[in-house]
Formats: structure tokens, sequence, C-alpha cells
């Protein structure tokens, strides 16, 4: 039998992305291959830099709120959070304790619909097109939960500085707690349907792998790095708001491969959901409680009153607020106040009926006015669904922020990706990618 | 003459145009071109609950040599421009553009240094679903203008 | 714990130029020449022990007419000790170099890039120093406050 010629050992380059379906469209792999085999990659980022640190420095502090939103448009509420906890450090500020709770419960469902989101898309890229579709039926159930208490399904700016912009509404916690319910549904059917499913076992377990001293010098946070065993998480490590009133577990993988990352964050959705229950139960009453008893109108006709001159005996009364500006009017709430009028935006009451509100609201928020923090530069973690979300804000003591820094916690894994890729096959890219959850808004800013 | 009913012919009659354009806007193959928070949305629309496959567009095609409508999905920035423009050229005619979000239509508020200001800069636009992000709503209520537009266009073939 | 940048004042007396602990986050300005001497210790150090580098970006301070214009922030953290420092580095505009990190933490690379990119500081000793977030052909550093918030560069299409 003739010897086999030997094989010509060249390598060739493979251009995935920036529009590949499997690189979320803005993100370009340039792979060296060897045969099947990643010899080296250069991961091109940018592609979605939309100039959210310059735009900060144009704007009042309240106005950098929307920008947060699409920061990691998967879970807006936790940059929302972070975002105005940092402001609320620079001015030394804390919000009432009913504010912190619909902060932490509306952060925990926004984790839970960024990791419903990344499980689904990137079992959907390993085939199983049926896991996506049952994961993104649960994130449409919370989107409409969110939805009812912010008035909007994904780009909320539901935080103000010094707590939210609206209470929520009267029957949340039945409703919560149902779609909770359907939620762990999906959960324990997406668990049965793939978790033990060979393909989706073999096309995850020891691929990706990194090293705990590789994530570490990495600085990679959060599942990523939960998943090869150390268990930092800023909940735990610097609990802020009211976490640390909570019973939970941080989950922690072992092999720090694409397996443990998707048991991991399987794990994490349903801490989270505790969270959310035990916040339920907790949730103290205070300055937001609803005012069933007369003294109600509604803000369209607390407007139309006041245009007219009719203003007296309107302070003080309590408005319906309408989130949605149909005139559906839900709900009717007092705001929550940090008692700082330097900081707050007035309530929509006040600004509609008393002229002193409208005053302060102009003050908050034209351009010249606004807030102004005092001087000084603050860094503030919170655990973001990828990861430490970091806020630097440097404060010059005028109405724009000087500086806004946010430390994005997928840029880190990105950056490691290349790394991560190295000695795999080219298959291989698919699903590490996926697991990355890589958020554009986040990781190009 | 005397006019014969559907049921008595068998059969009725009409223009080839419109045979091939009522063909054609249930048929439609798109290419999404996701970017960014838009693509949530996104995702909403196209999986059971909105269900985009009631109107014939439920097939994304990740060729743009097989797709018949480019959906562009969230803002573009200056670095991405020329992939788009290089996306649409290789679309084969007839082709449409839906221009998914605010930031493509105007750049949204995003007026900086590194967004394109409208993608109708670039490539020509049939529709425009301004949101930021749209509700899958207003995708669906974009997609059936899409196939009005699509029914009368005269198109030479 | 506590008093963090106190202990780094008492090593190295001659290189710290500045201290404070505002609102909790304890902060050390050091000179650029220790810098990476001092980092060095700081990561390996078993009493400070910042295995992590959480951010490092920089401030412009133009408008605020700082005298080196530049300031290059680090937020280090130490996993085993859970305990936080912000190092900073003044650089001027005219010697904006600094020395690289990427020999201790490898997340330097990517971060430095964007330094670069956005505000044209150089990283003396990093491997591979080109932009990360914009393109090659755009023309001057976007984060600098001397460059307009809308100043476009397209690549195609109409001119801004």
């Amino acid at each position: 039998m003739p010897e086999l010629k030997k094989t010509r050992k060249e390598s060739m380059l493979l251009n995935i992305g920036p529009t590949h379906p499997a690189m979320h469209g803005i993100v370009r792999i340039i792979a060296e291959l060897d045969g099947e085999e990643v010899v080296d990659t250069d991961v091109e980022i940018g592609y979605l830099h939309r100039a959210f640190e310059k735009h900060a420095e144009q704007d009042g502090y309240l106005q950098v709120i929307p920008y947060t939103d699409r920061l990691n448009y998967v879970s807006p509420l936790i940059n929302n959070t972070g975002y105005c906890l940092a402001v609320e450090k620079l001015f030394g500020l804390e919000t009432t304790e009913r504010a912190k709770y619909i902060r932490v419960i509306m952060n925990e469902l926004s984790r839970v619909t960024d990791h419903l989101t990344c499980v689904g898309a990137s079992a959907m890229e390993l085939g199983a097109f049926t896991v996506f579709l049952y994961m993104i039926k649960a994130r449409e159930m919370i989107y409409q939960l969110i939805e009812e208490v912010t008035g909007a399904r994904l780009t909320i700016s539901y935080t103000r500085i010094g707590g939210v912009k609206a209470d929520l509404p009267p029957d949340f916690a039945s409703k919560c707690r149902e779609i909770l319910g359907e939620c762990r549904g999906v959960l324990k059917e997406v668990d049965q349907l793939v978790t033990r499913n060979r393909i989706f076992v073999d096309r995850l377990k020891d691929i990706g792998v990194i090293s705990q001293a590789d994530a570490v010098a990495y600085g990679i946070t959060g599942p990523f790095l939960r998943s090869t065993g150390i268990d930092y998480d800023v909940r735990r490590a610097a609990p802020y708001l009211v976490y640390d009133h909570f019973d939970f577990e941080i989950p922690v993988g072992e092999h720090g491969d694409n397996f443990d990352r998707y048991l991991v964050r399987m794990d994490e959705m349903e801490q989270s959901m505790r969270i959310v229950e035990q916040a339920l139960d907790k949730i103290p009453g205070g300055p937001v409680l609803l005012d069933t008893q007369g003294n109600e109108i509604s803000a369209a006709d607390m407007v139309d009153e006041a245009k007219m001159g009719r203003v007296t005996g309107l302070c003080g009364k309590s408005a319906s607020t309408d989130p949605t500006l149909e005139g559906s009017g839900r709900g009717i709430y007092e705001k929550i106040e940090s008692g700082n009028k330097e900081a707050m935006m007035p309530p929509k009451e006040m600004t509609y009926s008393s002229i002193e509100g409208l005053m302060n609201h102009f003050k908050t928020v034209m351009v010249g006015h606004g807030i102004r923090p005092p001087k000084g530069e603050v860094y503030f973690p919170v655990e973001g669904a990828n990861g430490e979300l970091g806020f630097y804000i440097v404060s010059d003591g005028t109405d724009r922020p000087y500086r806004v820094r946010v430390r994005p916690p997928c840029f880190v894994i990105m950056a490691a990706l290349s790394k991560i890729l190295k000695g795999d096959t080219l298959a291989d890219i698919v699903p590490t990618f996926g697991s990355v959850n890589m958020i554009g808004g986040e990781l190009d800013r | 003459m005397e006019v014969k009913t559907l049921e008595q012919t068998g059969g009725f009659t009409s223009k080839l145009d419109d045979m091939v354009a009522w063909a054609r806007k249930f048929s439609i193959f798109q290419y999404p071109f996701i970017t960014a928070c838009c693509g949530m949305e996104y995702m909403s629309t196209a999986c059971s609950h909105y269900d985009v496959d009631r109107f014939g567009a439920g097939l994304p095609r990740f060729s743009p040599r097989q797709a018949d409508v480019l959906f562009v999905v969230g803002t573009i920035s200056h670095k991405l421009a020329p992939v788009l423009k290089h996306i649409y050229d290789q679309m084969a005619d007839p082709k449409w553009v839906v221009a998914f979000g605010v930031c493509t239509c105007t750049g949204g508020f995003y007026n900086n240094y590194a967004t394109v200001q409208g993608i109708d800069t670039i490539i020509p636009v049939d529709v425009y679903i301004p949101g930021c992000p749209p509700r899958p709503e207003y995708v669906l209520d974009g997609l059936m203008k899409l196939q009005e537009k699509i029914q009368i266009e005269k198109k030479a073939y | 714990m506590g008093n963090l940048h106190d202990r780094v004042k008492e090593r190295w007396p001659h290189a710290v130029l500045e201290l404070h602990d505002d609102r909790g986050d304890e902060t050390v300005v050091l000179m650029r020449d220790d810098f990476t001497v001092i980092m060095k210790a700081l990561k390996e150090d078993p009493e400070f022990d910042f295995q992590m580098l959480m951010d490092l970006t920089a401030v412009d301070g133009k408008d605020l007419g700082w005298k080196p214009r530049f300031e290059v922030v680090y937020h280090l953290y130490s996993l085993s000790k859970n305990h936080r420092l912000r190092v900073k580095v003044r650089v001027n505009e005219r010697d904006a170099l600094m020395p690289t990190a990427t020999t201790l933490w490898a997340i330097a690379d990517w971060f430095e890039r964007e330094v670069w990119d956005m505000f044209g500081i150089r990283f003396e000793g990093h491997p591979d120093l080109r932009r990360i977030l914009m393109y090659d052909e755009f023309v001057g550093h976007p984060l600098r406050k001397d460059y307009p918030h809308n100043k476009r560069q397209p690549l195609i299409g109409p001119k801004n």
C-alpha cells in the first residue's frame, strides 16, 4: 500500500461576521484554521459603537438614563439601577425602602429575561429551536409584566435618581407569582429537553474551557467566572439595595466550559425568581401606597383644569399616572421621594398642578439648570446579567456629568474569547460565542 | 356579454401583474440585518406569540442572495455602513428594504460622531417603522404596509 | 481592611502624589515613573492581592484646566480580600504615554486599546496597540473634550 502523501500543512483564514447570524450581527471573527482546528483568532468589535460616553457628557444627569437602557438592552433595568445608584452615591442620597425593593424585583426579573434570551438563543444556534420558542414565550410574559409596571417593554427608563418612576400596579404581586410559576414550567421543560440531550451536551461539554487563573486575569465576572468555580457575585461581595435581606445561593460550576455556563445560568434564573418571591413577601409599604379613597383625578383632567387656571385645591391631590399615554390610566400613585429637592424630579402631579412643582421640574430638567451633584468621582458596581457592571462618574459640580464611564461586563469576556477559542474546532465557535452572551450595546457602548 | 360567476366557470380572471404581486407579497424571504436593541423586538415578533409567519414572512434567509426583503434592525454605525451597503448590493431584484426602529429611520437620539443619520442616506428604504424599539404590533403593521406596497408595485419582469 | 491608600502611602511615600477616600472610594494618585513597580507589588503582594483589574479608563481634564491634561484611572479589585482601590496616573498631552499593564493583567490589552482609541494615550510596551471601537480611517480621538460630539467621518454616504 502506497504511503499516504503527507498533507500540506497550511493554515486558512476564514472571516466570520460581522453580519453572520451566529455573530449576532456586530462582531467579526477572523479565524486562522488548520483544517477544522482554530489556530488563532482576531476578534474585531466596535460595529455598534454609539458614543454613549460622549453623549453622557453632553446631556444632564437625568437625560443620561434613557441612554443607559440601551447599553444592555436585554436587561435594561439593571443598567438603569446601576447608573442611578452611582449618581445617588455622588449625591449621598438613599432611596426609600420600598423603592429599593421595587428595584430589586425589577432587577431580578430583568436578569431572568437576560438569561432566558441567552440560553434560548445559544440553544437555537445548536439546532434546539423549540427551546428558543419556549424561552421567548416565557420572556414575553415577563415583558408584559414589566410593561405593566414601567409602560414599556424594553427601553423603560424606569428608575429615577432617588427612586423609581412609578409604583407597582395594584395586583402586581399575584400576577408576578403566576408568571414566575409559568417560567418555572418553561425552565423545567427546557431542562428536560436539553440538559441530558446527547447532541446538546456533546456540543457544549469541555468546549470553550477557560481556567480560573485566566478568567481572573481577564477580569471576567458574572456567570462566566462562576462557571469556573469562583463564587464572586457583587450582590454578595458588596451588597447594594437590599440584597442582604434575601436568602439566595450563588450557583457555581467547576470546569469553566460551555455546559457549566449553561447550568449556572439555568440555576441563576431559579435563584432570581426566589429573590423576587421573597421581595414580594417582604416589600414594605411607605410613601407610595395607593390611595383608594377619593381624591383621585386622572392626570389628563388635572392638566386640563390647570391649563384653564383652575389650580386651587389641586395640589396635594393624587392623580392617576398614565404610563401608556393612552388614557388607560393604570395605577394611582404618589411618588417615591428622596426628600432632596435638588436631585429629584417632582412627581407629575405636582408638575401639573402647582407652579412650584412646575418650576421644580423645569429646574431639574432644563439645560443650564438641571441637578448638580457635588464635585467628586464615584465608582459603583452592580451585578449585571453578564457580570460586574460598574459606572464611574466624574462630576465637576455642573449640571452635566464631566465623564461617565461604563465598565462593560461582556467587553472583558470578548477580550478573552480569542484565548478561549484557540484549539477548539470551527464549529465550536458558535456555542462558545453564544455562551458569552455578547450584547452589542454594552460591548461597544 | 354574460358574466359568469366563479362557481360556473371554475376559475377567475386577473391581471398577471396582480397575480405575481400577490404571490410575492405572501412569500417574503427576509434578511434580518440585526445589530442592536431592536433585535429583541424582532425576536419577539418572529416567535410564537406574535407569529410573523401568518404574513408569509416567517423564514429568514441568512444569505442576501436568497432574500427579498432586507430588515435593517438597529443602529447602523459608520463602521458598519459599508457592510450594509455591501449586503444590499448582493440582493437580487426585486428587493425591498424595511427600516426597523428609529435609529435606522433618522439616527434616533444618537446624533453623534459614530452613528449614521438614517440608513436612507446609504440605501433606498421602502417602509419605515419608527419606535425605540417598535412594539411587535408596529412591526406587523409595517409588514402589512410593505405587502400593500408590493401588491401595487409595477415592476418589469 | 480600611485605609488601603494610607498603607500604599506608607510604603511608597515618594511615589504617591495625592490620596483621598471621598465617598468611600479609596484613591491614590501615583507618579508615572513608579507606576509599574507599584502595580506589580499591588498585584503580587499578599497584603494587597489585587488579582483583578476591573476597569481601566481615562479622563480628559481639558475643560477643567487640569495641568497634566489626562488622568488614567485603574480600578483594582481583590477577590480574596474583597477590597477595591482606584489608582490614578496623570499624563501630559504632549507626552501622552503610559507604561503598559498587559504584563500584569491580560485584560489590560483591550482596555488600553480602548483608551488609545478614545483618548489618544499611548501605552509603552503594548503588544498590539491599534484602534478597537472606531475604524482605522477615523481621524482624532472622540472622547477628548475638543472633539465635537457630532463631527462625523463617514466611510460611505454623504459627508456629515
